[in-house]
Formats: C-alpha cells, structure tokens, sequence
C-alpha cells in the first residue's frame, strides 16, 4: 500500500548518494515544502502563526542543532540555551550598534558568535565525555545567563538585561505582519535544514556518528577526535544561535535573560530525545510535539475539569500541566526510547509490506 | 554551611548513580516535595490531633514526610524505572526531568505553592568560638552550626549502613555489577526502592534545614542544579567525594564571591562553581575520587 524503490536503479554513484535516493520522497517533500509555504499562509488564522507555527519553526531549527550535537556526535550537551542567548543577543548588538546592518548578515554574525561560544564551551568534551560533559555544559549555561544580565554593555546598559527589537526588514520589505515572519523563519529553517541534511550524510557527519558509536574506535582507526567533536559543536552551536536570534527578534520581539533560561536547554533536549536521536525528521517530531503539548493541555484541561464537576482555579491547572507534562514524557520514554523517528521508520516498514506481511 | 547542604544534596546524586546508574535530575525536585511535606504535615498534625506538643509534631511530621518519600521512592521504581532498564543515559537522564516536573506539580497541588517554614527550634543566636586561640575569634551561627552537625551525624549513619549491614553490602554489590549481583540472588528491584528512599530522606534532612533557614519555596529546586558541580568534582560514583567536594564548593563560591565579585559585578557564585568543577575535570576527568574510566574498544 505504501510507495516501494521498485524500479528505480541506480546507474552512477551521484544518482545512488543523493540526499534523497526515491523519486518518492523527493516528490514528498516538494509537495510538504509547497504546504508549507504557499498552503498554509493562505489558511492559518494570526493566532494560529503567533503560537503555533512560529515558535514550531523556531523550535525545530533548534532541535535540529541540538540534534547533531547530541544525536549525530553524541555528546550531550544541556548548554543550547546560553547558544541561544548567546546569538540572539549577539545578533541584536551586531543590528542596533552597526549602523545600516541589514537584518541577514545580523542574524549570521550572531550565529557566529554563537558558534565560537560552542567551540570554547566544547573544548572539555576533549577530556571528559557522557554525564561528566552534560553537566559542564551547564557552565555555559549559567555563564551566559550571569554575563547578559550583569554586563551592561551587551544589553546597551539596560538595568533588568532585556532589550526589544523594531523596524525589522528584509531587502527593503518591512516584516512586521505574521505571515511574513512565518515566512522568513521557514525558508532560515528549509535552508539551514537542508544544508544539515547533507553534512550529515558526507564524511563529515560519518566522522561524527563514528565519534558516538565508539570514540576510541574512531580515533584508531584515523578519525581525528578533536577536529570532529569542535566541529560538532561548531555546526550545531551554529544553527541553534540562528535559531535563538530568529526566537528572540520574531517570536518574542522584546526578552530578557531569563527567556533562555537552563529550562530552554531542557525543553530543546526532549526534543531531540522525544523526536529522535540522531534523526533529522526527528526533530521536527520533537519540537512538534514539545510546542503542541502546553498549548493542548491549556485548551483541553479546564473544559475536561469543568466535564467531572471540578471548578480548578489558574495555579491548580498550572501546577497539573507541570504533572500531565512530565508524566507523558516519562510514558513516551517507556513506550518509545528511541523517538517518534522511530515509531515513524517501524510504521513505514509495516506499511512496505502490507496487506500480505510475512 | 552551604557547603554542608551541596554534600547532602550531591549525596543523594551519588548514592542513585551508584546504584542504578541514574543521573537523577529530579533530586532537586524530591528535596522541595520532602520539605514541602514536612513543613505541611508540621502544619496539619496540631490541627488533626489536638496536639499541642511542637517537638513531637514535628517527629510525627518529619516520620510522616519519610513514608511519602518512602511512597515516592517504590512507584518511582515500579512505574518507571522498571521499565527503562538498559536505555541509554541520555533517555533515563530525562526519564528523571519528567519526574522532576511530575513532583513539582503534584507536591505544589497537595501541599500548596506558598512560602513554608519549617520550625524545628533550632537556635538562631550567634556565638564567639575560638576567642581564646587568636585574636577576635570567630562569628558562627548556631544553626549553621547545628546544621553541620545533622548532615556530619547523617554522612556517618549511611556510611555505617552501607559498610555493617547486609542490605548495604548488597547496596554495593549493585552498585558494582547489576548482572553479578542479579545473578548471586540480590533482588535488583528492592535494592532500587531502597536507594531511592535513602536519597527521598537525605532530600528530607536536606531540605528540612534549608527550609528552616530559608523557608520552603520553588527555588529548592534550583539547589540540585547547584549541587551538580559538587558531584562532578567529587566523582560520580564517590560518597567522600560528594561530601568533600560539596566543602570545597562551598568555600570556594563565597571565596569567589567576595573577593572576585566586586570586580566583575557580583553574582558570580553559580557559574563559578562550575567553571571551579570544569577545571578540576580537565586534571581529573572522573572526579577527584571517582573510579577511573577506562576504555575498552
């Protein structure tokens, strides 16, 4: 019932490594891509684009950062929100001190920035590894929480560290509506995800996951384990501070160091584990389901309590959206450890075979 | 003083990634819902009974908060990790943020979201100490001073507990081998609920005295994020690790603080305690007294 590569051969090595080998799957994703950026602007409400679909693309660049560090290089990393915090702020001094800086080369030299925050907050990962490398991680986090809020300079000397952004464009378009933000995320996130997609399947990517599978082994066999684990946090402190710059000017407009907080690493990282680790599409799944979650708990809990007779005031529901939360997310651990990537990959093997499966 | 609160706090790290191999995040989390328990039930008890004795109002409470961490501790095994034998770090690393979040939600529901205080009539007055060695002597608080002497007395009983008795040489056994000591008839199970309520009641010490310092509120949580470089730095697999570890984390944040702070504009304790831990790690890559990792291609 499900499309096969029957019949498609493979004649040179070019047709045979391309990102995506089945006619199939190419035709998929132009037809999501479409979807997305024609289909859904022409039906989504503003609510729709402010709490849903922004943050949803946001959060899946990040996850995809977050995604090759942890899931690709496996080294697992709770510091993405101060990479965030990092290139959010970073690309707000790069737009508000230069004078004439378009809103593009911002954004970069924020990720930039980012990503030489990563590679000095990765350099332990060269002599500790697993648990011990997570919780170094949360220097950086706390580091970049204490720098942005005490350093007056990188706030322009705004006391509670929180800065705002206006009058942002691109190529003389003004991107103040929704849909246009929607749109400007989407194409930083097609780009950046497909540029991801094909570092991951070249040598450099096998560098990474043979760094995660066994890093000794790596190193024996002539794999350098300095040079692919900086860069691991190179590429991926990378995106995730395009990611924060875009959640920081697009999503909240204005923010403070609390926005990115050591909670957002958290978040970021189930995710990635939620979705799928070391699985592109993975992350989408994750931050999906992450973004998706609250924002369903919100709606569904006070029409479900009012069903079984109890009046629950605002802190009560607060308090058991925290429980449902982190209840769910203990049930899909035990039900799924390796992701929805994965329950996606089984079902899609089902599917090859059926109706006759053997 | 917090120093001495960082060691029990690691302690509870400790004792759980020893024995099963968790790097249990949800320490903070058990520390707030244990103090909030206490303080509460310190609260219900003269209501219930008509009890008008303090003292044992606040044994039956503190005994009462050991059963629930108790509670905590056998459905934490059953419901989860039960099921996530054998999973990767990383998973079971977030099995424990779910139940951080779970605790916090169901501890601030039962036992409300204000500010407790736990009233255990632990002295507050000041007193000279040492005047006679050098000149001036030294400030001590009498509650820090109290404080140090419940964690010093705790580290000793559970330090007994585990070398003298046989449930803590079983303890070790699993915290050794989970297979061997599966094999040799220990049940993995039970020692799992016993090291998840031993770590429940050090969050309960732990959070008792924090809480009749500072009263019991949200940001308990945060004190098992400032724990963390406590037991990177003691090792992760180290009980006098933790312990010595949580000291040099202590003296060395409000080191920092003072003499650094003024500098670069104060509030450096957290990340400075990190970046203290980081560089020990760099020398020492498995803690001052961890085991030695040793790799095996």
């Amino acid at each position: 019932m499900f499309y096969r590569e029957n019949g498609q051969f493979k004649t040179s090595y070019r047709a045979d490594e391309q990102i995506f080998p089945i006619a199939q799957d190419r035709w998929a994703i132009l037809v999501i891509l479409l979807i997305a950026f024609v289909g859904v602007p022409l039906f989504a409400s503003d609510y729709m684009f402010r709490a849903i679909l922004i943050p949803f693309t946001i959060a899946s660049l990040a996850a995809l950062g977050v995604n090759i560090l942890v899931g690709y290089c496996g080294q697992i990393s709770l510091g993405s929100g101060a990479f965030m915090a990092v290139g959010a702020y970073a690309a707000y001094n790069f737009f508000e001190r230069v004078p004439g800086m378009p809103l593009i080369p911002a954004l970069l030299l924020g990720g930039m920035s980012s990503m030489l925050f990563g590679i000095l907050f990765g350099l332990p990962s060269l002599r500790v590894k697993g648990l011990y490398l997570a919780v170094a991680t949360l220097a950086a986090q706390f580091f970049a929480d204490w720098m942005f809020l005490r350093i007056r300079w990188f706030t322009l000397d705004n006391a509670s560290g929180s800065v705002a952004v206006s009058n942002l464009q691109v190529f003389g378009l003004p991107l103040e509506s929704d849909v246009s933000k929607y749109l400007f995320c989407l194409t930083a996130l097609a780009l950046l995800a497909l540029a991801a997609k094909n570092l991951v399947r070249g040598a450099i990517g096998r560098e990474w996951m043979a760094i995660r599978d066994m890093d000794v082994a790596a190193a024996v066999i002539g794999i350098r384990p300095m040079y692919a684990k900086l860069s691991a946090f190179a590429v991926s402190s990378f995106i995730i501070g395009v990611a924060g710059a875009l959640w920081g000017f697009f999503y909240l407009g204005a923010w403070e160091p609390s926005a990115f907080s050591v909670d957002q690493s958290f978040r970021m990282l189930f995710m990635v584990i939620i979705g799928g680790l070391g699985s592109i599409m993975g992350s989408f799944f994750g931050a999906a389901f992450i973004v998706l979650l609250p924002i369903g708990l919100t709606l569904i809990l006070p029409p479900l309590a009012a069903l079984i007779g109890i009046q629950i005031s605002t802190t009560a529901s607060s308090h058991a959206e925290l429980m449902i939360f982190g209840g769910l997310i203990v049930w899909f651990l035990i039900v799924e450890p390796h992701g929805l990537a994965k329950l996606w990959s089984t079902g899609k093997q089902k599917l090859r075979l059926w109706p006759f499966p053997h | 003083m917090a120093g001495m609160l960082y060691s029990l706090v690691a302690l509870g790290f400790v004792l759980i990634f020893k024995a099963s191999g968790v790097f249990n995040f949800a320490q903070g989390a058990m520390v707030l819902f244990a103090a909030l328990a206490m303080a509460r039930f310190a609260e219900w008890i003269p209501q219930w009974t008509g009890l008008d004795n303090k003292a044992l109002a606040n044994v039956l409470a503190f005994a009462l908060a050991a059963v629930v961490m108790f509670v905590v501790a056998w459905l934490v095994e059953r419901l989860v990790l039960r099921h996530l034998v054998n999973q990767e770090a990383a998973t079971l690393l977030m099995a424990t943020l779910g139940i951080s979040y779970f605790l916090d939600g169901l501890g601030q529901s039962i036992f409300g979201s204000d500010i407790y205080k736990i009233d255990v009539g632990m002295p507050k007055d000041p007193v000279m100490i040492l005047e006679s060695t050098f000149q001036g002597g030294l400030l001590i608080n009498k509650e820090d001073l109290y404080a140090a002497l419940i964690a010093a007395a705790l580290v000793a009983a559970l330090s007994l507990f585990f070398q003298k008795t046989s449930t803590g040489r079983a303890l070790r056994a699993v915290a050794d081998d989970h297979q061997a000591a599966q094999s040799v008839g220990i049940p993995l199970g039970r020692i799992w609920v016993i090291v998840w309520t031993v770590a429940g009641a050090v969050a309960l010490v732990a959070g008792m005295i924090w809480g009749s310092k500072l009263g019991v509120q949200f940001s308990l949580t945060t004190l098992a994020l400032r724990a963390l470089p406590v037991v990177i730095l003691g090792g992760l697999t180290s009980v006098p690790g933790a312990i010595v570890g949580g000291l040099i984390i202590g003296v060395g944040e409000k080191m920092s603080e003072v003499f650094l702070g003024p500098y670069v504009g104060g509030g450096i304790e957290i990340w400075f305690a990190y970046v203290l831990a980081l560089v020990f790690l760099l020398f020492r890559p498995q803690g001052l007294f961890g085991e030695k990792i040793i790799d095996r291609v």
